[in-house]
């Protein structure tokens, strides 16, 4: 397959970056679109130049290291899927692939491809966890949770951390982000005696870190590779403001 | 020297419990004295790090990946053991014990995996209490499922994602610990060398993958968790970072490596297809419960479309071979037999290396819609990559490199031979033998993480009688002032070809001699052509960009070139080791029906090698001695 890949190149934070064309006139359709970008690495090393600088680790959709926004979408084209899991066949003859980070400003770019997503980090530090130290826990099966309400839990805890939600939303936000984890926990049992520090905490990170707030449009949802529901923002706002009230009746 | 492998007096299941009550303790307030270096933040490095900071010891984590949560763990699919017999079948400690030893082909250390076993049931407590979301029955319990090499269920699972969700449960709690103070990380770190003096450890030399600055850090006690060297053949199941350079380096720094050669080749993944290709995808072994493996009886036929081949033509191998177990047979003599027949020119797809998974009865028998019900994900996923539809055609797949049993020797308190060294998860040695088990990784990982290091590196450190090494002593410098060199060397590399066409070349070399099959022969060539491909490699590789950035070629120019130190001593092991056990097979020793063949007259030992600068490695041997069980035979037929 003859492809142009447009790709953000940037030498470090804060430097100015721009867009180079680099052609493939004999993509193998069958090469994973990182794989592409191994190729194209090893061309320019060959060259003299320096590769382009991209995060990725498993390949195979569950870390969340890799990120790019293909052709406009984070992950590109596919549908529920990371940007190591997209193949070169899913474009088209011809077509120019313009490939960027995912920007935010909670992101700066240190990179090329490569941004800073230890915000996401700290967000957990301040609070997405059940504070239950090594030994202190009860025999496992001593509280009951019901299957739906585990199945519930494990929707949302299928999140990966990989950022694409902030990504695409126009208000840089990470509510999808944060609502996973509050949700996650809250649904279960284990999770309910830190419920309201969780929201509160966590949220108030957010804010901290310079991620916008939501405005609704959804848009995180539909880019999500794991599918997590925009449900889980409702959960989320409920526990918030039911932190605010109790702090506030404090 | 004699290696002491400190295992305490006693019957297996007191042996524990005892050595805990005669472990020497750190006072509450002086333990934020002391520092714990812990590298990698996968299972084992990230339960080490947020139970040890919640103890009170100041922990400093590392990892190379962005997050901590990244760490390959989270790959895990299928699930984690433990002997809780919820399902009322008959298992017990003794059980899930003795299966892992058997699994292991007989080469572990018996009061090691006995231990295991007694601390699993604690790790399921602990993970739930965290909100591991496990599967569940509908009356609100853990619901368990079977996995290979047992015939009880006592595998938890969480989905597909097993090892996701318990990570993220461990990643969580270390970020507690962060959140607190407790903990320090360091993310996008790479650990390149480790700070001995006098023989003990005392720090580490890391790069700053974004500054490119390179640092020690000093510490009390050192913990190394940094998974295992699948890598070294290029092409595995793990991620694309999973590297041995810490563990290797601490090797040539004095730690000793037990049982390099000990590597697991799991049947079931999806295939090479290209030269470009980055990953060998697992398919989990479940798919085996319904499809059918198969090859065509004859060579000629091998190109023909699958559906065109009449079943009389057809060549059920593992059904053929191994009547009673058929399809689900043992993942070593599984991979074997597919190797086998491909090896006969009997091989499908390109290439020739790779076998048919086929659903075609499944899908008569049960229905296109329980089958999808069963394995719908699975097949998605090998629709994604392969772009087929194994609805209508069946599977290909082929046996690929997916977890390494070596690693750095440690003792029963997981400590190297270098004092103040401890080494957890995959990158230890300690408990799978010749061949892991499934679902056994993620519980040992957990045990060492959760349940042994926080206990016997306060052990440790309550032995101390001198301080911390500040970060100004000259071993400290010298370190970094080797690793800033060894960063230069490779940064000025203008040769003619990438760090990607050298590792290819040594992982196709490693899995063609060193494989699922190997032979003194092919060992002896390998043995000869490593050193002259890593001498060009040295020569001429070609790197661009900067020593003070990120540079993602430089730091696998020097994966690589550890990979290559590596591979020598794999060799030697496989060449030494002149017996089959588990993932270990030689040709040469093998049963008239081709099974491994063990010599345990002579090789029930763990093979210790030590690293000499500049001369062949040295060979020391803990031998086996089992107290309560018996090595026998390995039949599953
Ligand atoms: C696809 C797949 C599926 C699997 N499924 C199962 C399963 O179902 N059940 C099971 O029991 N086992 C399974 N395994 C095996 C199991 O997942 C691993 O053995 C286990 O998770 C390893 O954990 P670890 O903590 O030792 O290392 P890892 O999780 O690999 O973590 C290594 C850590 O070390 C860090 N690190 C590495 N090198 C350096 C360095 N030089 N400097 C700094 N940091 C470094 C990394 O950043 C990372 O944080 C599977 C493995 C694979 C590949
Ligand atoms: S590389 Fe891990 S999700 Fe893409």
């Amino acid at each position: 397959m003859n492809i142009k890949l447009r790709v953000w190149r940037q030498e470090k934070p804060n430097a100015k970056g721009r867009f180079v064309v680099y052609d493939f006139p004999d993509a193998d359709p069958n090469m994973s679109f990182l794989e592409m970008m191994d190729a194209l690495n090893n061309r320019l090393v060959l060259q003299g130049e320096e590769p382009v600088a991209f995060d990725h680790d498993c390949r195979e959709g569950i870390c969340g290291a890799c990120s790019a926004v293909i052709g406009g979408k984070p992950h590109g084209p596919g549908k529920r899927i990371t940007t190591c899991q997209a193949y070169v066949r899913a474009f088209r003859e011809g077509d120019v692939i313009t490939v960027e980070p995912f920007r935010a400003r909670a992101f700066p770019v240190l990179k090329d491809l490569v941004v800073d997503r230890s915000a996401l980090d700290r967000i957990v530090q301040a609070g997405g966890f059940v504070s239950v130290s090594t030994g202190s826990a009860p025999e496992a099966n001593a509280i009951p949770v019901a299957k739906e309400v585990s199945d519930k839990a494990f929707d949302a805890a299928a999140c990966i951390g990989c950022g694409a939600c902030v990504a695409t939303c126009k208000n840089a936000s990470a509510t999808l982000f944060v609502a996973a984890k509050i949700s996650h926990l809250g649904w279960l049992p284990q999770g309910q005696a830190e419920r309201s520090r969780r929201a509160l905490n966590m949220v108030e990170q957010m804010g901290k870190e310079g991620f916008g707030s939501c405005s609704n449009t959804l848009a995180c949802e539909a880019v999500c590779p794991k599918g997590i529901s925009a449900t889980n923002i409702a959960r989320m706002n409920r526990d918030f403001a039911f932190a605010l009230v109790s702090r506030a009746g404090q | 020297m004699k290696l002491d492998a400190k295992t305490p007096l006693g019957p297996l299941p007191q042996k524990w419990g005892r050595h805990c009550a005669g472990i020497r303790l750190v006072n509450p307030a002086n333990r934020r004295k002391y520092e714990v270096l812990v590298v990698g933040t996968g299972l084992a490095g990230a339960s080490a790090a947020a139970s040890l900071a919640e103890m009170g010891y100041g922990v400093k984590a590392f990892c190379y990946q962005d997050s901590a949560r990244r760490a390959h763990s989270i790959a895990a699919q299928g699930g984690i053991n433990a002997a809780k017999n919820y399902p009322n079948d008959g298992d017990s400690v003794w059980r899930l014990f003795h299966d892992t030893l058997k699994g292991g082909d007989f080469r572990a250390r018996e009061a090691n995996v006995y231990r295991l076993a007694q601390l699993s049931n604690a790790i399921i407590d602990q993970s739930v209490a965290q909100g591991v979301p496990f599967a569940r029955e509908y009356g609100g319990g853990l619901a368990n499922r079977s996995f290979g090499g047992a015939q009880v269920s006592r595998t938890f699972y969480a989905r597909g994602q097993t090892g996701q969700q318990l990570l993220l449960g461990a990643y969580q709690a270390l970020a507690r610990q962060v959140g607190l103070g407790a903990a320090k990380l360091f993310t996008r770190t790479e650990m390149l060398d480790l700070v001995v003096v006098d023989g003990r450890a005392r720090g580490v030399v890391v790069r700053d993958m974004v500054t490119g600055e390179i640092t020690a850090h000093t510490g009390d006690a050192v913990v190394l968790a940094t998974g295992g060297y699948g890598n070294v053949y290029d092409l595995s199941t793990n991620a694309r970072g999973c590297n041995a350079s810490a563990i290797w380096r601490a090797h040539r720094k004095g730690a000793f490596f037990a049982n390099p050669c000990y590597t697991q080749i799991h049947p079931t993944c999806i295939p090479v297809s290209g030269e470009g290709q980055s990953k060998l995808t697992l398919m989990s072994e479940s798919l085996r419960n319904d499809g059918r493996v198969w090859v065509p009886k004859r060579v000629e036929d091998c190109g023909k479309s699958p559906a065109t081949i009449p079943e009389d033509d057809r060549d059920y191998f593992l059904e053929r071979k191994y009547p009673s177990y058929g399809n689900l047979a043992p993942r070593d003599i599984s991979s074997r037999a597919a190797k086998e027949v491909c090896d006969q020119g009997r091989g499908v797809g390109p290439g020739g290396r790779g076998v048919y998974l086929d659903f075609a009865d499944a899908i008569e028998r049960l229905g296109h819609k329980e089958v999808e019900g069963r394995y719908g994900n699975l097949f998605d996923i090998y629709h994604e990559i392969t772009s087929e539809d194994a609805y209508l055609a069946p599977m290909r797949i082929y046996p690929a490199v997916h977890y390494t049993m070596g690693g750095l020797w440690v003792d029963y308190n997981l400590m190297s031979n270098l004092p103040g060294l401890f080494v957890a998860g995959e990158a230890n040695f300690s408990d799978h033998g010749a061949n892991r088990l499934g679902a056994s990784a993620l519980m040992q990982g957990l045990a060492d993480g959760y349940f042994i290091l926080p206990l016997t590196v306060g052990d440790y450190i309550a032995g101390l009688t001198s301080p911390r090494l500040g970060i100004d002593h000259a071993e400290c410098k010298k370190s970094v002032d080797e690793a800033v060199h060894r960063v230069r060397g490779w940064i000025e590399a203008k040769g003619k070809r990438t760090v990607a066409s050298f590792h290819r070349e040594l992982g196709k070399k490693m899995w063609e001699y060193c494989g699922m099959a190997r032979e003194r022969g092919g060992l002896k060539k390998l043995a000869g052509e490593i050193p002259v491909l890593h001498e060009e490699f040295r020569k001429n590789t070609c790197l661009t960009g900067h020593a003070n950035g990120i540079n993602a070629m430089l730091e696998q120019a020097m994966r690589v070139d550890d990979f290559f130190e590596l591979a020598q001593l794999i060799c030697a092991d496989a060449l030494d080791r002149d017996e089959s056990c588990g993932g270990h097979f030689r040709v040469e020793h093998q049963t008239p029906d081709g099974e491994a063949k063990r010599d345990d007259a002579r090789f029930a030992h763990v093979s210790a090698w030590e690293h000499r600068a500049g001369g062949a490695p040295v060979l020391h041997k803990e031998p086996l001695v089992y107290e309560e069980t018996v090595m026998s035979g390995r039949n599953y037929k």
